[in-house]
């Protein structure tokens, strides 16, 4: 094959979108379509940013931010962007299915594309930003710390999360994306049986932003165990935060195998090695191994944070001290140790003697005993509390019923003779969304909700917000419940079409279930417009709008960019709530001192460039690209390291004239009580009821 | 000098003391710790990748053909030597502050280094002659990959030993010159665990 060596291989004929006008079918409208609609949206996000002239705010007061908080903002933006397109390659499918009997409006090879990025941006694109971005927010504010121990490295890690997306957004536009599912199997993605760019888009996408997240889970450790506030023991920490250590050390260690895998994978397809193929002694199982060595922990670095935002938001809303703190400590180290010896019951029917099959088997079934102490934990703390069933308690109320199930199905699944049966069936399917739906998405809705007012200075509408976390619920269940029934009817996961016509109600059921959860989806971001409209009499700037417990809560809002005027000094576990127990909340620091903060930097944002362009041009062979790229990565680092680190100094007496207005306005506002929590009485002073605190 | 107060990170601390330079090098020591351990985790996938080809070699070259012992006692001469003289250098730091010491030390450092991967790549030139390109098997791929990983690993610590030692001229010992000297010891250190991982799994196990 001749290549250009400009454009490598490539050409005209790769820009997507224009296939529709040589070849018009239903099935290249909704590709075409979806990439026109990618392209629409990327020139509509420029117009708007230049007719607003909101270029320079974006550059000076985000992409240049070391800030923690805003970098854990932007992580959420990444996420919720990917969000949209993951969301409606869902109901693309389940609308295929409705239809598949004996066929299908979408060609096989499309439907096999569209749950290949479907499951990639679901997993990489979309949970692991929420739970990145919620770490990055809340990690520093909890422990008492005025960032993160690398803020450069810090925006470098969003920069190459980020530029794997967009190397996921360009392969709707630019060629195709791979068609063997989120782990790509080989030999299945090697070059015999898929040679285009596919499976390369995948590599250099999961390879970019997985070095990315390996960086970030460094810099979360480091933050935990050498950033404290003085007297913030370990074992006085939030939970968060423990749940973020433990997710921390997994990122560390558990991406590495993904990474490895995904260049063994890029060894084979560009340089011929023998890894993975059929032939020359290449070994496929090796890689079920690697991938799922990373992919088993890869599920506790989704869940595990998301168990933490329950267990703040538990005893937030039912006012009450955490039920049995040491067990739920405990519990998340137990699962974080135990993610690391279970990768196997991914792959039960590919071959193990059958006492590995057992071994791996019991070892999953385990993990079920700290799950259940967290639930027990969290119901304990339920009991008899003040509960204000507010829109994060509406998630968490379905999170508890059906994660349960999830759960149980997990158990079921864990049993190698039962998963004979029903592997790679729907029941699959089911068994993943269900826990992966209501354990991380619906934490991230409900953390979004707590935690907006302390990020933005405003709340969220709570009706709407309310529909949504319904909508979620129910739409949710209607979508995803029945695929168990379907997979033990025996119905195939990653199918394209079906003959057996009992299927079909069931696929009408689930396509109209889907199109709920779209609904969810777009109530949520309506949540965010009208609150946005709404922000005056939504307006939080005393910080602490829902009686909070931890020291996060004892900041205004939004809070400054330094966190703390005084790097607090902690002596109880939740500091805030028994400060405010004992009537002596918000002290007033004796005196201010200068702080001095990392300034703006471009380097995460040129990085962010560079591996983009580099996955690029390594998926398209343009070998001088891809080589310039390459090189640019390090020679910036070097360059820049041999210069200071730039400082800015916030004077101690603009410190000082911000805080002391801030608790002026403390002592001037009355408080509001629980029932007018959700009024525009509420100004971010709650009067507190709580009278224990551990 | 080893109570808790003088030796605040793991590792060689920077002179006798340091103030709040002592308490920023402890955190970015500890931070290159876990870098490492990650990174050991991606060399120990490696190593069992070629533990589990151990017996793919389709019919081409196996590990009694590409061993070369000789060669491998000099590269191990050569690496061992080379953290060694990282010691001297370290310890120069520490004691003497001398940066004139410190860089000939360092100098001495990279050249041993590069002697050693020199010598791989001539082992790996004589390989591809006789047929034993990674494209053969995947006991080749696996072996090529895994010593080429830390050949890789080995070259960018030269090139990072180039750039402090322009920093000690440039910058001057300052304290972060002299922590990330510090990070770039345990690199060195750390490839030379791995090396007496490979030479013994990779190598010693292929001439047995």
């Amino acid at each position: 094959m001749m290549d250009s060596p400009i454009f490598g291989r490539l050409t005209f004929d790769d820009i997507a979108p224009l296939a529709v006008f040589r070849n018009f079918s239903l099935n290249e409208l909704v590709a075409s379509g979806a990439g026109w609609l990618e392209v629409f949206a990327a020139v509509g996000v420029v117009a708007a940013l230049t007719y607003f002239r909101l270029w320079g705010p974006l550059w000076r007061e985000w992409l240049t931010s070391q800030d923690h908080k805003k970098i854990g903002i932007m992580y959420m933006v990444l996420g919720f962007v990917m969000m949209a397109r993951g969301v409606a390659e869902g109901v693309i499918m389940r609308g295929h299915l409705a239809t598949a009997l004996d066929g299908g409006i979408l060609a096989p090879e499309h439907f096999a594309e569209l749950f290949s990025t479907h499951g990639t941006i679901m997993i990489f694109f979309v949970a692991m930003p929420f739970i990145t971005g919620f770490m990055n927010f809340l990690i520093p504010l909890q422990i008492g710390s005025r960032d993160m121990a690398f803020p450069l490295m810090n925006q470098i890690s969003l920069g190459m999360t980020a530029a794997g997306a967009m190397l996921l957004l360009v392969s709707l536009v630019v060629g195709q994306f791979e068609t063997g599912g989120w782990a790509a199997y080989p030999p299945f993605t090697g070059a015999a049986f898929q040679p285009g760019v596919g499976p390369d888009y995948w590599i250099w996408a999961i390879v970019v932003s997985g070095f990315g997240s390996m960086l970030s889970g460094i810099n979360f450790a480091v933050t935990i165990y050498k950033m404290r506030a003085p007297g913030m023991t370990y074992m006085r920490m939030p939970v968060f935060c423990w749940t973020a250590l433990c997710t921390a050390i997994l990122l560390a260690f558990a991406m590495p195998p993904l990474t490895v895998a995904a260049l063994m994978q890029a060894l084979d397809r560009y340089l011929d090695f023998h890894f993975f193929t059929n032939d020359l002694g290449g070994n496929m199982m090796n890689y079920a191994n690697l991938f799922w060595m990373f992919g088993h922990p890869e599920v506790y670095i989704l869940i595990l944070p998301a168990y933490g935002i329950y267990s703040e938001l538990t005893a937030t809303y039912s006012a009450k001290t955490l039920y049995g703190y040491t067990s739920l400590v405990l519990a998340t180290m137990c699962i974080a140790v135990m993610s690391f010896t279970v990768w196997v019951h991914h792959f039960f029917t590919m071959g193990n003697s059958a006492t590995v099959n057992v071994a791996f088997g019991i070892a999953t079934m385990l993990i079920a005993i700290p799950t259940g102490v967290k639930m027990y934990v969290w119901l304990a703390t339920l009991y008899r509390g003040r509960i204000r069933m507010t829109v994060p308690m509406i998630y968490l109320g379905g999170f508890m019923v059906l994660f349960v199930l999830g759960g149980l199905s997990g158990i079921i699944l864990a049993n190698p003779t039962i998963n004979y049966q029903v592997h790679n069936t729907q029941f699959i399917v089911a068994h993943f969304h269900n826990v992966i739906l209501p354990g991380v998405v619906f934490a991230t809705l409900a953390g979004i909700h707590m935690w907006f007012p302390k990020a933005f200075g405003y709340r969220l509408e709570e009706g709407p917000a309310r529909l949504s976390a319904i909508l979620w619920i129910v739409g949710f269940s209607a979508t995803f419940l029945p695929l168990y029934v379907v997979g033990l009817l025996g119905y195939p996961r990653r199918s394209a079409s079906y003959t057996d016509p009992v299927f079909e109600p069931y696929m009408i059921f689930t396509a109209l279930g889907s199109l709920l959860i779209l609904a969810a989806f777009a109530t949520f971001a309506w949540v965010f417009w009208v609150s946005w409209r709404n922000r005056a009499a939504l307006a939080v700037p005393l910080g602490d709008p829902w009686d909070g417990r931890t020291l996060e809560w004892a900041t205004p809002a939004p809070v400054p960019e330094y966190n703390f005027a005084v790097i607090p000094v902690i002596g109880t576990r939740e500091p805030f709530a028994v400060e405010k127990a004992s009537g002596r909340p918000y002290v007033r620091p004796d005196e201010y001192e200068d702080i001095r903060l990392p300034a703006p930097s471009g380097v995460g944002f040129v990085l962010c460039v560079c591996a983009g362009v580099f996955g690029f041009a390594m998926t398209w062979w343009i070998w001088w690209l891809a080589a310039i790229s390459l090189v640019a990565i390090p020679t910036v680092l070097v360059v820049r390291s041999f210069f200071p680190d730039r400082m800015v100094t916030i004077p101690a007496d603009e410190v000082r004239r911000d805080t002391e207005a801030w608790l002026r306005a403390i002592d001037a506002a009355s408080g509001v009580d629980r029932g007018e929590e959700l009024t525009s009485a509420n100004r971010g002073f709650a009067r507190t009821d709580l009278k224990e605190a551990a | 000098m080893t109570d808790a107060a003088t030796n605040l990170h793991p590792g060689l601390n920077l002179g006798p003391s340091h103030g709040e330079a002592h308490e920023e090098a402890e955190v970015v020591t500890f931070g290159f710790w876990v870098f490492l351990m990650s990174d050991l985790v991606t060399f120990g996938l490696f190593f069992a990748t070629f533990a589990t080809m151990w017996g793919s070699t389709a019919g081409g070259p196996g590990p009694d053909e590409i061993v070369n012992l000789g060669s491998i006692a000099g590269q191990t001469t050569l690496l061992l030597a080379s953290t060694l003289t990282f010691g001297f250098a370290s310890i120069a730091m520490k004691y003497h502050d001398a940066p004139g010491r410190i860089a000939m030390w360092l100098g001495v450092t990279a050249l041993l280094g590069a002697g050693f991967v020199a010598l791989e790549v001539k082992d790996f030139i004589h390989m591809a002659e006789i047929g034993a390109v990674p494209q053969r098997s995947g006991y080749l791929s696996a072996f090529w990959s895994l010593v080429g990983l830390h050949g890789l690993h080995v070259s960018m610590g030269i090139v990072f030993v180039g750039v402090m030692v322009l920093q000690i001229y440039l910058l001057g010992m300052t304290s972060r010159v002299k922590s990330r000297l510090l990070r770039l010891a345990l690199y060195w250190h750390f490839l030379d665990i791995v090396w007496v991982g490979i030479m013994s799994g990779v190598f010693l196990a292929g001439a047995l």
